[in-house]
């Protein structure tokens, strides 16, 4: 070992730091239990204080049982990257990502089936709904980021993380802001505005870890070897710090009391619905979207062995992707009584993000070029490849939606949903699961996954139940926007609402059983890695590709 | 201030903000200078180390 | 002369140029929407909710109707002939959060209020399919079992108050009484008229023994849209399309 090693090591700051508002919080939390008549607040204070005090624990733990590992390391010791709190983001991703598309499979199945609400409180569908948004993207997409930005940042500057605890801080903190939401949806606890739906007390939790989190990236960058900062971190930095302010912004909230869990938001009507939408829009530009494209600017390179495209239209991309997002929020609300100069606003940008957006897809695919022969033997890339291929699919779409006539048509219907899912199955999840191929041979130190035949298994499977999912909800989606707007020999609307939702019933089965097919593939893939993990490897008829290790033992 | 200045204010020089930030975007990518440093970047990650 | 390394070397400066894109760009786009309430046309008829009306309508957001029922009629022939007059910024002013939505499963509650009779939307809310047979609504029977918790009331419009709602000090202090007087058609209800116009007073779910849920929930879906007169407001808006 080339660690310092002390007798005893002293306890690190950021231990210090942790354990002491642990501390507060436990008794804060305990406070609020004892004094509010909330039922929610109730549940909520007591699972905040009891995880509170297992981070306690854990500290106190941590410094008996390996005084050794909390030793900093000397500057000249070869670097040794804190990949144990990425290895825990690789499990919570596959853990919630399976829960949240079962969340969302089940309530595909309650809009073609409704008995299965069960006229019960607790898992109908207005309440399963945000659950099922925010597993797959807050608990999801947030642990694949968590994981991947943890791993990159460190990888690319050469550095290790900053603190001993800090890292772990963010990553139990997350899952804990995850839980408090999640439960308290099925208690009822929502703001009422769509992705952020977090109540008061979970969006104050969410911004400390969020502010911890931003710290541990920062201090990663300034303790870099490396002197450049390679654009993947770009993405990630954006990510982070725009979705603080998005976050800060569009949940500024008024508590009715401090134990009670409901809140009423300082905006009103039409200011409050342009906050809410310029979140929206961009909580799907910056945490769907650039903090994937930092993981395509890493992955797909590492993984198809070749740098970037073009390195100079990844900074084109990046400083034109984050500039027009930001306006293109007022597409949500064309025709609504939002001023028109904002709608069409907010279209414009909406088009012109046509462009960075390809250009970003191209500087994808193009890394590519001369290799892509590796399409054919490596399914993990092939995964990589098609998610980039969906991202420029949805980002055509998307612009295209934003035009007022069209989005006459398709607002308010299936369209929008179906335009949602293929950026959220066929570009998130995939640039998602490619990653995780990616990183578990190298964190568990494995030479190649357990089976890249059940890759290519969980990639058609999945590619079927996607295209089942979009194609039912386009059809679905413009025949009812058809069917709103149709009018009869003399003049009248042909048809009542309820004759759109019976003409809907056989798409949401097709979509449904779209959704479950997605399932299964995100079952096979956890089955995969979690062989991988533990070192299985199956033997399989034909060669296939190698695996891209970063160490040089297992290169080949 | 009414509403009028304020969206009028926003609707001209949000145009001419847009044109700035654009043609600084693009300048700093092509800068020739920035070249070699950028060909350096694009081998981050490839790197073992 | 720019310094042009500034951004791969400088992770502050980065940080710095990322938060002055982000912001300017939504600053430039939000900030005139705020100036809008000193012009916004002032509609006859719009009052802050009644305290039952705002129960119900927390009620409404619990339950997550949002997620399949919008409460926005845009401007387009079709919608309007559907549902009735689009609606205008100022019907939810005091509308804290917003419930546009953005999807349409069920149809928009913008105007719902009066189209159908409180045992109708009992009957709905309890047994959709028993009403509509295609319907895909879940069902809410418990709303009919559980008794509605306002001891909060006050603090409920003191919040509201505090984001700009313009709850007045009587109505603050008279919240709890205001809300036991709209479900009591024997009662004195000549206060609560006076402090909310047009608020309907009646045992909406039949049941005089106990203010449920489903109570406030009624009262609420049964005032969206009343508030203003069409027949004598005059829109000047857009062309419909």
């Amino acid at each position: 070992m080339t660690r310092e090693t002390t007798a005893k090591a002293k306890m690190p700051l950021d231990g210090w730091v942790i354990a002491a508002a642990l501390v507060i919080g436990t008794f804060y939390a305990t406070l609020t239990a004892a004094r509010t008549e909330d039922p929610v607040m109730s549940v909520h204070a007591y699972v905040f204080a009891g995880a509170f005090l297992l981070g306690i624990f854990g500290i106190i733990k941590a410094y008996f049982d390996t005084s050794e590992s909390l030793a900093t390391q000397s500057a000249d010791a070869p670097i040794e990257y804190d990949l144990k709190v990425v290895k825990a983001g690789v499990i919570a991703s596959v853990f919630w990502g399976i829960a949240g598309f079962i969340a969302g499979d089940t309530i595909a199945f309650q809009l073609a089936y409704p008995d299965l609400n069960f006229d019960t409180s607790f898992i109908n569908f207005g309440r399963l709904r945000p659950l099922h948004t925010s597993a797959v993207i807050f608990a999801f997409g947030g642990n694949v980021l968590l994981a991947t930005s943890f791993y990159v940042v460190q990888r690319t500057c050469k550095a290790r993380l900053p603190g001993v605890f800090s890292s772990w801080f963010v990553f139990w903190g997350y899952q804990l802001f995850i839980v408090v939401a999640a439960t308290g949806y099925l208690m009822g606890a929502t703001q009422g505005k769509e992705y952020a739906e977090p109540e008061w007390y979970t969006d104050i939790w969410l911004t400390i870890v969020w502010v911890v989190y931003l710290l541990v990236f920062l201090g990663t960058l300034w303790k870099r070897r490396e002197p450049h900062i390679y654009v993947a971190n770009w993405f990630y930095l954006a990510f982070i710090v725009t979705v603080a302010m998005l976050h800060i912004v569009n949940n500024l909230t008024v508590p009715v009391s401090w134990t009670s869990s409901k809140s009423y938001i300082l905006f009103a009507g039409v200011q409050d619905a342009l906050t809410q939408w310029w979140y929206g829009h961009n909580a799907v530009g910056f945490f769907l979207t650039a903090g994937f494209l930092a993981i395509m600017y890493y992955f797909v390179p590492k993984r198809a062995n070749r740098p970037v495209y073009s390195y100079r239209l990844s900074i084109v991309h990046f400083w034109s992707l984050i500039f027009m997002y930001i306006w293109a929020g007022p597409h949500h609300l064309h025709y609504t009584a939002l001023p028109d100069w904002a709608q069409t606003l907010g279209m414009t940008f909406s088009i012109m993000l046509w462009m960075p957006s390809w250009g970003g897809m191209i500087n994808g695919l193009m890394t590519l070029s001369g290799a892509w022969d590796k399409l054919r033997t490596d399914p993990v890339l092939r995964m990589l490849v098609v998610s980039i291929a969906f991202y420029g699919m949805s980002t055509f779409e998307g612009p295209v939606m934003s035009i007022k006539a069209v989005n006459s048509l398709s607002h308010y219907t299936d369209w929008t949903v179906g335009h949602v899912h293929s950026g959220a199955l066929g570009w998130v999840a995939y640039v998602s699961f490619g990653a995780l191929y990616c990183l578990v041979p190298w964190l568990w130190n494995r030479t190649q996954l357990y089976s890249l035949k059940l890759v290519s298994y969980h990639f058609w499977i999945s590619t079927f139940g996607i295209l089942l999912y979009i194609t039912s909800m386009w059809v679905s989606g413009i025949l009812q926007g058809l069917m709103w707007r149709a009018y009869d020999d003399l003049g009248f609307l042909e048809y009542s609402f309820v004759e759109t939702v019976e003409a809907m019933n056989p798409f949401y089965w097709i979509r449904a059983i779209g959704g479950a097919f997605f399932v299964i593939g995100s079952l096979i893939m956890a089955y995969n890695l979690w062989r991988t993990a533990r070192g299985d490897v199956r033997t399989e008829s034909r060669s296939l590709a190698p695996e891209a290790v970063p160490s040089p033992v297992a290169a080949e | 201030m009414e509403y009028n200045d304020v969206s009028t204010f926003s609707q001209t020089w949000g145009l001419v903000y847009l044109v700035v930030m654009f043609l600084g975007g693009v300048i700093y990518a092509l800068w020739p200078k920035n070249k070699s440093k950028f060909d350096h970047a694009a081998q981050i990650p490839l790197e073992d180390d | 002369m720019i310094k042009h390394d500034v951004f791969e070397k400088n992770s502050i400066v980065l940080l710095i140029g990322i938060l002055i894109v982000v912001s300017i760009g939504g600053l430039i786009e939000i900030a005139p929407l705020f100036f809008l309430e000193s012009t916004i046309e002032k509609v006859k008829g719009m009052r802050p909710y009644s305290p039952l009306e705002l129960a119900g309508r927390n009620i409404y957001i619990r339950e997550g109707c949002y997620n399949c029922h919008s409460q926005m009629i845009r401007s387009l022939r079709d919608e309007v002939e559907r549902y009735g007059p689009y609606s205008l910024a100022a019907e939810s002013m005091y509308d804290h959060p917003f419930q546009w939505g953005s999807k349409r499963t069920g149809p928009d509650l913008a105007r719902v209020g009066g189209k159908y009779s409180d045992e109708w939307h009992k009957e709905h809310m309890v047994n959709p399919r028993g009403i509509v047979p295609e319907s895909v609504m879940p069902g809410y029977p418990f709303l009919l079992d559980a008794p509605l918790r306002f001891n909060d009331i006050k603090e409920h419009l003191e919040a509201n108050r505090m984001v700009g709602v313009p709850y007045t000090d009587e109505m603050i202090e008279l919240a709890e009484e205001d809300l036991r007087a709209q479900v009591d058609p024997d009662g004195d209800t000549d206060g609560l008229l006076a402090r909310y116009p047009k608020a309907q007073v009646r045992n909406f779910d039949d049941n005089a023994k106990v203010i449920t849920e489903m109570d406030a929930l009624i009262a609420y879906l049964q005032m969206l849209g009343t508030l203003v007169d069409f027949s004598a407001y005059k829109a000047e808006g857009p062309e419909l399309r």
